[in-house]
């Protein structure tokens, strides 16, 4: 890819000059560098048991970019994938490279919050807009928010204090809490206890390697709570719904968070059904533009696609408004951060629209797992739980005006 | 915490600890009779967990998945002996280790090639598909009485095999002295490898009999690996018997530790840093449990060489 480093100024003049000295011959690539296509760099874990994620992100982008004929406001894209492989340092060093040798015009994507902290400095000093499509951790929300970083997704809090409102909706009293070891999974039961009023009958943290849950099972059935809530990413999640359903727990309902996905299912199959997860988006959401997605991206790909690849393709769809906005100028960054901000493009998820910390202001869900006529596995919309919903950071951020 | 919840957590321990057994076992074969460290028994695990999983979902049915898999695991462990382990049977233990270190990278990104990267399932077989009431509103899964079984009938035949029969005679002098053996004119490299591949298969049976309760999923053994290791340098290298004893006791160890550790710091400090140091020490405790073993016995419970 190293040729094309020249579409930028210095190529450009360099060619100007061989072509003033008579090399006819270049006339044709002079031309085209003045129509250098957007780079865009997309962060997608590849590698590691967390790879289906990054995979379903990836797609996403790729099938947004299939809808816009391959452009971004009019103008031809080079997409470059970066494998972060679940490393901070890896991640750091490629998205150095993507910024310096291929000199990429955005940074996209990003699965996981270390891998987000790890690169935000590097994009952002660097005068690149970063784009997460997934990552929403609060650090960024709040007093650390940056002019250069917009957030497609939510804030991490926000999808766990979901379940904790649809359990205080729900009607549940009694709720025994199950995370694993480590930052996340205690900020999950932070979240969920935000909202929820009820009794806590206890708060159990599991190993982040644990394979088998009996002995959790064992104390849920004899504690016999109204509900449980989980936090249980990746195969964490399938051996978790696959073990509570073997166990016949599944009487007592299953609230979740990033537990059961389409990325899970095709694993977790029959053992999630009725299982509950909070989400801002889901596959069945009624309108236009998601029952396109939703039909051309399992055409395309052969799999359902969860919210990693429908954020993914709204970030696609934000960047071509909003390059369209600036009529292709990216040099002016006051003018294009305007028209990110903006977010004039149709959202899978109906209305988008962001806050002043430039992360969404959006509806959440209460969703549930049923299996499609065709005997496919996807996440269902029940009912909203939250309604225009601004992350509990919004407020410390102070956002200034201009770049 | 009352008695029949201390029961279910106890059987729930056992069988983990089968389960561990399974795995350790071939483990424990290879690296005691062969005195070779093979750190790819758990990607060994893995593929014998991708194998039943997609013959099944090919054939229709669990049985035949299982049937199918263990001569493919039998194969595909003879194949690796052939390709990359049998040029490392004379060099020392850190050739081994990074050698078969690369064997774990290469399959874990290779399933994914195969496979792709979103974790698959194994259903549990009809016939198995019940579950016993232990107590009230909790099933003990059928299924996992087949693991148990499958476990015990593993050891029993191991037993067998390695204490009263011809091949079993062999391997234990091969691994009391290779030379004399082969002066004797016995081919020790083919019986190296024919255990080789016995406890490829092994792995892979543990494999497909953890798939239909564990995600099988690229990188799957890495964590059972290292519980594995725990197992057979508790229970002595190279000793079956060591091996069963030593994965019931951490099966137990893990599982009770985990019911019981949130409970115990209760006592001694306020909810909820009892839930968490609880939580660190329950995950400590099997470690914490092989280097009291290890103070007293240095070379095992059951050392394979007096």
């Amino acid at each position: 890819m190293a040729f094309q480093e020249s579409g930028h100024k210095t190529g450009a003049t360099r060619r100007g000059l061989l072509l003033a000295s008579g090399a006819g011959v270049l006339a044709a690539p002079a031309l085209h560098a003045q129509a250098a296509p957007i780079k865009v760099g997309v962060v997608a874990v590849q590698t590691g048991p967390q790879a289906a994620l990054g995979t379903q992100l990836r797609d996403g982008w790729t099938m947004g970019l299939r809808h816009l004929n391959n452009q971004l406001g009019g103008r031809a894209v080079e997409t470059i994938v970066i494998d972060d492989e679940l490393r901070p340092d890896v991640a750091v060093t490629k998205v150095r490279a993507a910024l310096e040798r291929d000199r990429v015009d955005f940074v996209v994507g990003v699965v996981f919050s270390n891998i987000l902290q790890a690169i935000m400095r590097p994009v952002t000093e660097s005068g690149t807009f970063l784009i997460s499509s997934n990552a929403g951790p609060s650090t960024f929300a709040g007093r650390g928010c940056n002019p250069f970083f917009f957030n497609t997704s939510y804030n991490n809090d926000q999808v766990h204090s979901v379940m904790g409102q649809a359990a205080q909706d729900l009607g549940y009293r009694r709720v025994f809490l199950m995370t694993p070891n480590y930052q996340a999974g205690r900020d999950a039961m932070a979240g969920f206890k935000s909202r929820f009023q009820g009794e806590v009958l206890d708060e159990v943290y599991v190993p982040l390697t644990q394979l088998d849950f009996s002995a959790e099972l064992a104390r849920i059935a004899s504690l016999r709570p109204d509900a449980i809530f989980t936090f249980m990413p990746g195969g964490l999640g399938v051996n978790l719904v696959r073990q509570y359903r073997q166990a016949g727990l599944a009487n007592i309902p299953f609230l979740s968070t990033f537990t059961v996905d389409e990325a899970t299912l095709p694993a977790q199959g029959e053992a999630a059904l009725g299982f509950y997860s909070g989400a801002n988006w889901a596959p069945n959401m009624d309108n236009a533009q998601n029952t396109r997605f939703v039909r051309d991206f399992e055409a395309a790909f052969n799999y359902v696609p969860a919210t990693y690849a429908a954020q993914s393709y709204d970030t696609a769809m934000l960047l071509d408004s909003a390059v369209r906005k600036v009529g292709g100028n990216l040099t002016d960054k006051n003018a294009l951060r305007a028209a990110i901000a903006a977010a004039d493009f149709t959202s899978v998820r109906g209305g988008f629209r962001f806050g002043a910390n430039q992360y969404p202001v959006q509806d959440f869900w209460l969703c549930q797992v049923v299996r499609r006529p065709d005997g496919k596995f996807q996440t269902q919309t029940v009912r909203r739980v939250l309604e225009a919903n601004v992350d509990p950071w919004a407020a410390q951020c102070r956002m200034p005006a201009r770049i | 915490m009352n008695t029949t919840l201390l029961l279910v957590q106890g059987l729930n321990g056992l069988q983990f600890g089968v389960l561990l057994f399974l795995v350790a076992a071939g483990l424990t074969l290879v690296f005691g009779v062969m005195d070779f460290i093979n750190l790819a028994h758990g990607v060994q695990y893995m593929v014998g967990a991708y194998l039943g999983a997609s013959l099944a979902a090919l054939t229709g049915s669990f049985w035949l998945g299982l049937l199918l898999a263990l001569p493919a695991a039998l194969v595909f462990g003879l194949v690796l002996e052939f390709l990359v382990f049998r040029h490392l049977y004379d060099r020392d233990h850190l050739s081994q280790v990074l050698a078969t270190f690369g064997v774990i990278l290469f399959l874990n990104e290779g399933v994914k090639v195969v496979f792709g990267a979103a974790p698959m399932q194994m259903p549990v077989p009809e016939l198995l598909s019940g579950g016993v009431p232990l107590m009230d509103g909790l099933l003990y899964p059928t299924y996992r009485l087949a693991i148990l079984a499958a476990g015990l009938a593993t050891a029993a035949l191991l037993w067998f095999l390695v204490e009263r029969t011809r091949a079993g005679m062999l391997v234990r002098a091969g691994a009391t002295n290779a030379p004399m053996v082969t002066a004797l004119g016995v081919d020790i490299r083919r019986l190296f490898m024919l255990v080789f591949g016995f406890g490829a298969m092994l792995a892979g049976f543990a494999g497909v009999m953890a798939a239909p309760i564990l995600s099988v999923e690229p990188g799957m053994g890495d964590n059972l690996l290292i519980l594995a290791f725990v197992v057979i340098v508790i229970g002595g290298i190279g000793s079956v018997r060591g091996a069963f004893v030593a994965a019931l006791l951490v099966g137990l160890v893990e599982t009770i530790g985990r019911g019981l550790m949130p409970d115990l710091m209760r006592l001694f400090m306020d909810a909820s840093s009892a839930r968490q140091t609880g939580a660190a020490l329950a995950s400590m405790l099997v470690y914490i449990v092989m280097a009291a073993i290890l103070a007293f016995r240095p070379a095992g419970l059951f050392p394979a060489r007096a």
